[in-house]
């Protein structure tokens, strides 16, 4: 037997590695260490319910697991056979334990390609990944293939760039294998940026092979010896899980000299970056890596062309690299049946917000936002009304009921007025306010302007300022149409992709959601309440018993009454701090 | 560790290392395989259950048969430990008692293999949901 635990950072975070040592001690008390053997692994993906500690043959998944449960699961289903009830999953409509993963709503309209050895393999270790077929595609492509018929196969197979735009990749290869230097790179992404996104890192966290693999096999095709991965410093577990994949491929001759006795050569090394989200734009980055400001450059010349240290430069996302060795080992013909017509494949999405089952999901493109959100995602948290779901990140858009059944692609997002962007998927109910969510991702976007060109570093600000305006309750008509200019204008001016596409956000929850931006500017009004500035506080006459510990609490003596009697709020005088609707103990207050 | 120098080195280091993860593989695809229950609570333990499961996990193993064998709970025939419950795909589940090693090489080599069944058989009287 074995038990799988969870390895990520989510995981780790909730004590993961106090588990595996707490399991290992009781193993070796019930001397049990012959029987079942402890792996770490990579993301399970449903960081929800975690850590997850999954108990294989039988697929026994326990979650919310704690350090000083390890002992009951030992003595009681490794010894005795009797699961543990009370760790197992429960579905939430029917309240029963659903024990094998392959049962539960999360996992069943999955389909784990990039996934695949995620929470399935222990990244620690090489063989691991071998004994999947690890390695067998880049040794049959440098051994068998040459560069152009490997391009060939990886445009016949419709692969996109995951990081956001989705690019053709094979395109990209091809592009970068037509310029002839003396030095080529590939560059993988690894500068994960968009709020709630984590896919690259649970892929270098459950699986850095893959992406070493798919990295070499770039080289070739491109004809390329060195490859660099720039990961951000904040990521110290897919570091440290990296440099030892990159190790043990180095001592198995599988990076190196002369790889598996071909002619083919290939190095790798790592380059930190301090978490800008400009520096995952291909541009931007590669003026990090070079020791330089992080700043986006015109393009072209593409990095294709003139990119690292001015040589010809082929960038690729970590989920793309991930998809390439099985592409090359099942064939891209299999690959073109998965997916729709444009976008073949699948998307791995960070499902967060307010979601019942928070985590990381692969999906077939075309599946609908419904099937993610009510089926796998479980639906919304507090059964709450689903009121918009954001994709793409800064730069992409927020989605409504009216899209749920729309079959997700790249193109579909695009035509809807958001797009997939790196995969994050943040879902919110009827508490919240899209003129605050607005204003929350132009906040991000003039935190992280680097500032070189005008349109994105002046024109975000202006926009934030006059959202800022809005919420205050201060907002005019005319500032509506001021926030349409300024954002057409930053999308057609703005230097790079991520300036260009930073008004997104606004023009969606404008489109969408145009009645809540004029309640907050015509009726000064908060349906969410999530805007203070705009909130009415009064008092419920029945209600209030007069206890007057409002009216001792309130900052600005805004509230007054006589002891035993209803008091009353003075909206002058009101600050609408809310502290009178934290203290009331008998619901008096009442928020409008 | 040994550099591996050519696909056909990769080719057979793979096949060695496949083994360490069959019982994950496996479980990847539960309904297209033999499941084979031992029931090891106490008493099955006590008759024995974790040599005759260790037995049929070695027989598995050696002769590549697509099965996996898990342990469960007490089943309540605690007469006839240590039993053993075979589910072949698209079959009602039978139970066998008694088993000792002898047996479980019998259960994999008529019953899985040749769909012969064998004495000893429990008849089914409960049913699960």
């Amino acid at each position: 037997m074995q038990l799988l635990v969870c390895g990520g950072t989510g995981c780790q975070a909730s004590a993961s590695a106090k588990i595996v040592e707490k399991l290992n001690e009781s193993l070796k008390a019930h001397g049990l260490t012959e029987d079942a053997q402890v792996v770490i692994t990579g993301c399970f993906g449903f960081c929800e319910k975690g850590p997850i500690v999954k108990v294989i043959p039988d697929n026994t998944f326990y979650t919310q697991v704690k350090p000083e449960d390890a002992e009951e699961i030992v003595a009681e289903h490794i010894l005795k056979g009797r699961k543990v009830a009370r760790l197992l999953y429960e579905n939430p409509e029917t309240k029963e334990h659903v024990s094998d993963s392959k049962h539960m709503g999360f996992y069943q309209k999955q389909m784990r390609i990039a996934l695949r050895n995620c929470g399935f393999i222990d990244p620690e270790n090489i063989d691991e990944y071998i004994a999947r077929e690890g390695y067998s595609a880049l040794a049959q492509v440098i051994s068998e293939l040459t560069p152009q018929q490997a391009i060939d196969m990886l445009k016949q197979s419709g692969l996109r760039g995951r990081g956001g735009a989705g690019f053709p990749t094979g395109m990209k290869w091809e592009f970068t294998s037509k310029y002839s230097a003396d030095q080529k790179y590939v560059v993988c992404n690894a500068d994960e940026g968009d709020p709630g996104a984590f896919m690259d890192r649970s892929i270098l966290e459950g699986d850095p092979n893959t992406v070493i693999e798919a990295m070499a096999i770039c080289g070739y095709c491109v004809g390329a010896s060195k490859g660099v991965v720039y990961i951000r410093a904040e990521y110290p577990l897919a570091i440290r899980r990296l440099q030892v994949a990159i190790k043990q491929a180095n001592e198995y001759g599988l990076l190196g000299k002369n790889i598996l006795g071909t002619n083919f050569s290939f190095e790798m090394e790592l380059r930190y970056g301090a978490g800008a989200f400009v520096c995952g734009e291909e541009t931007g980055l590669i003026a990090s890596m070079e020791g330089g400001r992080g700043e986006p450059n015109f393009k072209p010349p593409f990095p294709a062309e003139s990119g690292f240290n001015k040589k010809p430069t082929c960038v690729n996302n970590v989920e793309t690299f991930a998809n390439v060795p099985v592409i090359f080992l099942k064939g891209p013909e299999w690959f073109t049946t998965i997916g729709t017509e444009k976008s073949k494949g699948t998307k791995v999405f960070a499902l967060a917000g307010k979601i019942n089952n928070v985590g990381l999901i692969e999906v077939p493109m075309g599946i609908t936002l419904r099937e993610i959100i009510f089926e796998i995602g479980g639906g919304i948290k507090g059964g709450k009304k689903f009121k918009a779901v954001q994709t793409g990140g800064p730069s992409g858009g927020c989605l409504t009921e009216k899209h749920l059944d729309t079959p997700i692609d790249f193109d579909s997002l695009v035509a809807a007025g958001s797009m997939m962007g790196s995969g994050g998927m943040i879902v919110m109910d009827e508490d919240d306010c899209m003129v605050s969510i607005a204003k929350f991702y132009l906040e991000f976007i003039v935190e992280e302007s680097c500032g070189k060109c005008t349109p994105c570093r002046v024109g975000n600000k202006r926009m934030l300022e006059i959202l800022e305006k809005i919420c205050q309750g201060k907002g005019e008509m005319e500032d509506l149409d001021h926030l349409r200019n300024l954002a057409s204008v930053i999308r057609d001016t703005a230097l790079c992709g991520l300036g260009q596409t930073s008004p997104n956000p606004v023009l969606s929850t404008l489109d969408n959601f145009y009645n809540e931006y004029l309640a907050h500017v015509v009726d000064k009004k908060c349906e969410a309440k999530k805007c203070k500035a705009l909130a009415r506080y009064s008092i419920i006459t029945e209600a209030c018993t007069g206890c007057t510990l409002c009216a001792r609490n309130c900052p600005v003596g805004a509230i007054s009454g006589e002891r035993k009697q209803p008091h009353s709020i003075n909206q002058d005088l009101c600050i609408r701090c809310g502290v009178c609707y934290t203290k009331c103990k008998f619901n008096a207050i009442l928020v409008q | 560790m040994t550099k591996i120098k050519s696909l056909d080195e990769l080719r057979q280091k793979k096949q060695q290392l496949e083994q360490s993860l069959e019982i994950r593989e496996k479980s990847n695809h539960p309904d297209s395989l033999v499941q084979i229950k031992v029931a090891m609570a106490t008493c099955g333990i006590a008759s024995g259950a974790r040599t005759v499961m260790n037995a049929l996990v070695e027989k598995i193993r050696n002769e590549k048969i697509p099965a996996v064998v898990t342990q469960t709970g007490c089943m309540g025939y605690c007469y006839a430990e240590p039993t053993v419950e075979v589910k072949k795909p698209g079959h009602d589940p039978v139970v066998f008692s008694y088993v000792d090693v002898k047996k479980a090489e019998e259960i994999i080599d008529k019953y899985i293999k040749n769909n012969e069944l064998l004495d000893g058989i429990l008849p089914a009287n409960y049913q699960t949901i």
